[in-house]
């Protein structure tokens, strides 16, 4: 009688043909380019890509919000387009924002969804309480969902999609800007489901660690598919061609430069003291000495390959058969004088309130000169703040704050002279070109004539944007505008650069292009301040601290805060398990 | 499974979707502001300060030859409502003082006032208005006649001598016979507030769940479009006739406007008249991605329209002819019109039903734009 009922087993989601286009005549954004795909049932597949690979447009389509210019989509056996009332009665599906209404409470939200759900009254308070203890939300029942911290928000809305189980659950990044202690309780909920209720989930994600924990994964990038299947079969692949340099002396940012652009390398990344290489072929240690010519003191052992590898891999195939240039390229900055071991940044005790509440609740540290300092924190932490009141846009509260020497509270002007800054969002004007950009910036920065010129030409060069000189920059694609927004940023050569967030949504290639321009600018003894999400960035910075509801909960080297907080039972301890050691630590 | 259970309207989903709209309301100060607040402060601005009557204007007398009567002349202005007289040597001084605007008229006894005043040849008096507000230098000039005439008469008539003037007007004023503007005006903002409520809260809040990205998961859940649309019209509806309410009570017991009508009709025309404002606050949120830009269209062809080009300040009959025909697609017209004719006049039933069906026929079109434009889907 259920049409529903007589779908295929095998696969929940089957798509063949799949284009979606956006935009009119002149400028067409093809979203999803003749996808054909298969999604099997009762288990988790994530679709892992950076942004614009069509992955929000391809979870639209499956609940039926789109309509596909091309081909066809089957949700549970049912027709997408046609049946999408249908197939919405039987999935649940979770926007990248959550959808929940902030001026609701907890309890609130849970019953609006109840209600749309059709749950009976009687059948409601036994499904609360599993769901309140499975996310731990019981405590808060009462408490407006805008006034949950990023966490908890995501974990009420998986909540309110679970309220029916539904046979096909899809979420759309529900882990991004999210604490990894929070993460991994929401897969721990996902996983519980699968396993319970034999629910198929498909989610989104752009974190690459994570489709580790996905029992299958499809690849995207700009609207085509790379690859799909369990994710440990992409790693397998490198077994054998993954190694761990310790470059001992040598400095490792030259070194990783050097490797990062030999035709026999996939990739090659610094993680806290030692370089992560990543060959073509199948070598052993010796023949990784004597390819790469390495001085005898570099140690080198084999590693794990890992599944970013094998999309990096991927992906720089298909950059490469498309014609496009994958060598990091460099820039030159002018030599900053040395003056080694000076305190460039002190802050003390800082902090800012908004009304009752403390955005940044007493913090100190201090960053030498030409060091890659990061500050590490889920969204809510208090980073942005930090960084605001550290380019002098935002006053402190309380505290003390010293840049270049200034203090930032009586000489702000001064400091900002020295500081560039590059926003979280892109802050330059998209209705002008890449060049008009550059021209308005620099002269914002009050540069003129000849020496306005050079810095403009500079900035085409080193960053690659000639080509786009004339581009609006509402048109260039997400890498680009990054690579933009520096450029704007250090058009004054600045000696202090702030970094908000600089690589979110981009893919891994354009993040190592960008982390390539961080590494060159360290070098010339610019002192750099990023803030990331992404716990593995950490690994680039010299030092960081790791921020949480205001406060630093630690400070030091990548290396430090891995021995420091070593998960028990793990042997290569990563950023995130790190991270959530010492959540845990400090929390009992 | 058929298809019935697809598309049939469910309570317990409207309900809920309505419950989590009212707590919305009530929560967002910001709508408890347009619907409460904002009738209340355009009510008391309307009916206290904006005012289309001259009151106490402030109006030169030069007695150029002082005497019994051109002193109790001087007396007639002294003792109205409409002037505050200022008393001058010379009417160069007066003039001085009407260029700079510290008087908007100028009235003068010339030295003959007393031998010329019954002859009926030339004018005993000289009278300068100042024409820059016209329509203000209009209703002076309108009232010094009448001070004059007045005073005229009562003299002619305690003198027994014949009234000579060449014309005797006799005033009738039907429906609102003080003459107080007031009288029209705070019934037309009962439309003003309805639209406000109507067109510009709907309009936000619709757009605010588009911004929030909360549409979105609704429109992945089982709920029929039909559902979204009665949710977000039925609070809104009761809210918009809360303030209706709210702004005919503070006219009628604050500001005693005569109401001569029935309730009833009132009542009917006001649902109709908020069925329309709310369908245009939806049409707008869904060519509007965002609350900004939803409220700033909505003040553009909602609430400025429901201002100006409903008669409820400005007459549309003096209006160009263009504008009277732009008028014709402005619901708050037809609404005004009902108000005032049930306000002032009672239950004219003529006006009032073709007005009426002028509303239905609007909100009627209006909603099956909404039906044509909404779907469960993002583009």
């Amino acid at each position: 009688m259920d049409q529903a009922q007589s779908w295929q087993d095998d696969f929940c989601i089957e798509v063949s043909g799949l284009t979606k286009t956006f935009g009119s005549d002149d400028k067409i954004i093809t979203a999803l380019d003749n996808c054909s795909f298969k999604v099997k049932s009762g288990m988790v597949t994530g679709l892992i890509g950076p942004d614009g690979a069509g992955k929000t447009t391809f979870m639209r389509l499956c609940a039926g919000l789109l309509v596909p210019d091309e081909g066809e989509i089957k949700v549970l056996g049912m027709d997408a387009v046609r049946d999408f009332l249908k197939v919405q009665s039987n999935i649940r599906y979770m926007p990248q924002r959550f959808g929940l209404y902030e001026d609701l409470t907890v309890q609130e939200n849970l019953d609006l969804y109840s209600d749309l759900l059709g749950i009976p009254k009687e059948r409601r308070q036994e499904r609360y309480e599993i769901l309140m203890r499975m996310t731990g939300l019981a405590p808060f029942k009462q408490r407006l969902a805008g006034r949950l911290s990023g966490g908890m928000k995501q974990k009420l809305g998986l909540a309110c999609t679970l309220i029916k189980p539904p046979r096909l659950l899809i979420l759309d990044e529900p882990t991004v800007g999210v604490d990894p202690v929070s993460r991994r309780e929401l897969w721990e909920i996902v996983y519980s489901q699968v396993e319970e209720e034999g629910m198929s989930v498909l989610l989104s994600t752009a974190y690459l660690d994570e489709a580790e924990r996905c029992q299958e994964v499809i690849l995207m990038h700009e609207g085509h598919t790379l690859g799909q299947g369990v994710p440990s079969e992409f790693s397998q692949k490198l077994d054998g061609h993954c190694f761990m340099l310790d470059p001992g002396s040598i400095p490792k940012r030259s070194l990783q430069r050097e490797l990062a652009n030999r035709d026999e390398v996939i990739d090659c990344i610094i993680l806290g003291e030692k370089i992560r290489l990543v060959t073509i072929d199948t070598l052993d240690s010796s023949q990784v000495k004597q390819i790469f010519q390495l001085p005898d003191e570099v140690e080198v052992a084999h590693a794990p390959p890992r599944f970013e590898d094998a999309f990096i891999w991927l992906l720089k195939e298909r950059l490469i058969s498309l014609g496009r240039d994958v060598k990091l390229k460099v820039i030159t900055h002018k030599k900053i004088s040395d003056l080694p071991d000076e305190d460039i940044i002190v802050v003390k005790n800082l902090k800012r309130r908004f009304g009752n509440f403390y955005a940044v609740n007493g913090i100190s540290f201090t960053v030498k000169r030409g060091e890659v300092f990061g500050l590490l924190g889920a969204n809510g932490a208090g980073k942005t703040t930090t960084f605001r009141m550290l380019c002098g846009l935002l006053p402190a509260s309380e505290g003390e704050l010293y840049v270049a020497g200034e203090n930032l509270r009586k000489a702000r002007a001064k400091a900002r002279e020295r500081i560039g800054y590059m926003a979280q969002k892109f802050s330059l004007y998209v209705d002008l070109t890449v060049i008009q950009n550059l021209n308005f910036f620099s002269s914002a920065y009050g540069l003129y004539g000849k020496k306005q010129r050079e810095r403009v030409e500079w900035a085409l060069d080193a960053f690659d944007l000639r080509q786009e000189a004339n581009t609006l920059s509402r048109d260039l694609p997400l890498g680009f505008k990054q690579r933009l927004a520096l450029a704007a940023a250090l058009m004054h050569e600045p000696d202090i650069l702030f970094l908000d967030e600089p690589t979110s949504g981009v893919d891994p290639l354009a993040r190592r292009q960008f982390w390539a321009h961080i590494n060159s600018l360290a070098d010339a003894g610019v002192t750099i301040m990023v803030t990331t999400h992404f716990m593995e960035e950490a690994e680039y910075c010299d030092r960081i601290v790791i921020m949480k509801r205001g406060k630093i909960l630690a400070e030091g080297t990548p290396e430090e805060l891995k021995k420091k907080y070593h998960p028990p039972g793990v042997d290569n301890p990563t950023m995130e398990d790190t991270f959530i050691t010492l959540i845990e630590m400090k929390e009992t | 499974m058929g298809r019935t259970s697809e598309t049939r309207l469910s309570f317990m989903r409207l309900k809920g979707l309505i419950w989590k709209e009212t707590k919305q309301i009530v929560r967002d100060p910001s709508s408890i502001g347009i619907a409460f607040f904002l009738p209340v402060a355009l009510l008391l601005i309307f009916g206290y300060g904006v005012s289309l009557d001259a009151e106490h204007v402030p109006i030169g007398i030069v007695i150029e030859q002082p005497g019994p009567e051109a002193n109790d002349f001087a007396a007639g202005f002294r003792d109205s409502d409409f002037f505050d007289p200022v008393f001058y040597e010379s009417v160069q001084d007066a003039e001085k003082d009407l260029i700079e605007r510290k008087i908007m008229g100028l009235v003068w006894t010339r030295s003959d006032f007393a031998r010329t005043l019954l002859s009926g040849t030339t004018a005993p008096i000289g009278v300068i208005v100042n024409g820059v507000d016209a329509n203000q230098a209009r209703i002076v000039e309108g009232y010094i006649t009448g001070v004059w005439i007045k005073w005229l008469s009562s003299y002619a008539l305690s003198h027994g001598k014949p009234l000579s003037l060449p014309v005797n007007i006799k005033h009738r004023i039907w429906f609102n016979s003080a003459v107080r503007s007031r009288n029209f005006l705070v019934p037309g903002l009962v439309a003003v507030i309805m639209t406000l409520i109507g067109g510009m809260l709907t309009s936000m809040v619709v757009a605010r769940e588009w911004e929030r990205g909360t549409m979105e998961a609704l429109l992945v859940t089982p709920v029929r479009i039909r559902e979204i649309i009665l949710s977000k019209v039925i609070p809104y509806f009761i809210l918009g006739m809360g303030g209706m309410l709210l702004s005919v009570y503070i006219s009628i017991v604050v500001f005693d406007v005569p109401f001569r009508g029935s309730y009833l009709a009132l009542g009917f025309a006001s649902a109709l008249f908020m069925l329309t404002a709310i369908a245009l606050g939806l049409i707008i949120s869904t060519a509007a991605g965002n609350q900004f830009v939803a409220g700033q269209i909505a003040i553009v062809i909602t609430f400025l329209p429901a201002f100006m080009l409903s008669g409820f300040v400005f007459d549309i009959n003096s209006m160009p002819v263009p504008i009277q025909v732009i008028t014709y697609t402005v619901s708050a017209r037809y609404f005004v019109s009902i108000l005032q004719t049930l306000f002032l006049a009672g239950d004219i039933w003529p006006i009032y039903l073709v007005n009426c069906l002028w509303l239905a026929i609007m909100a009627f079109i209006f909603f099956l734009i909404i039906k044509k434009k909404s779907h469960k889907r993002l583009i």
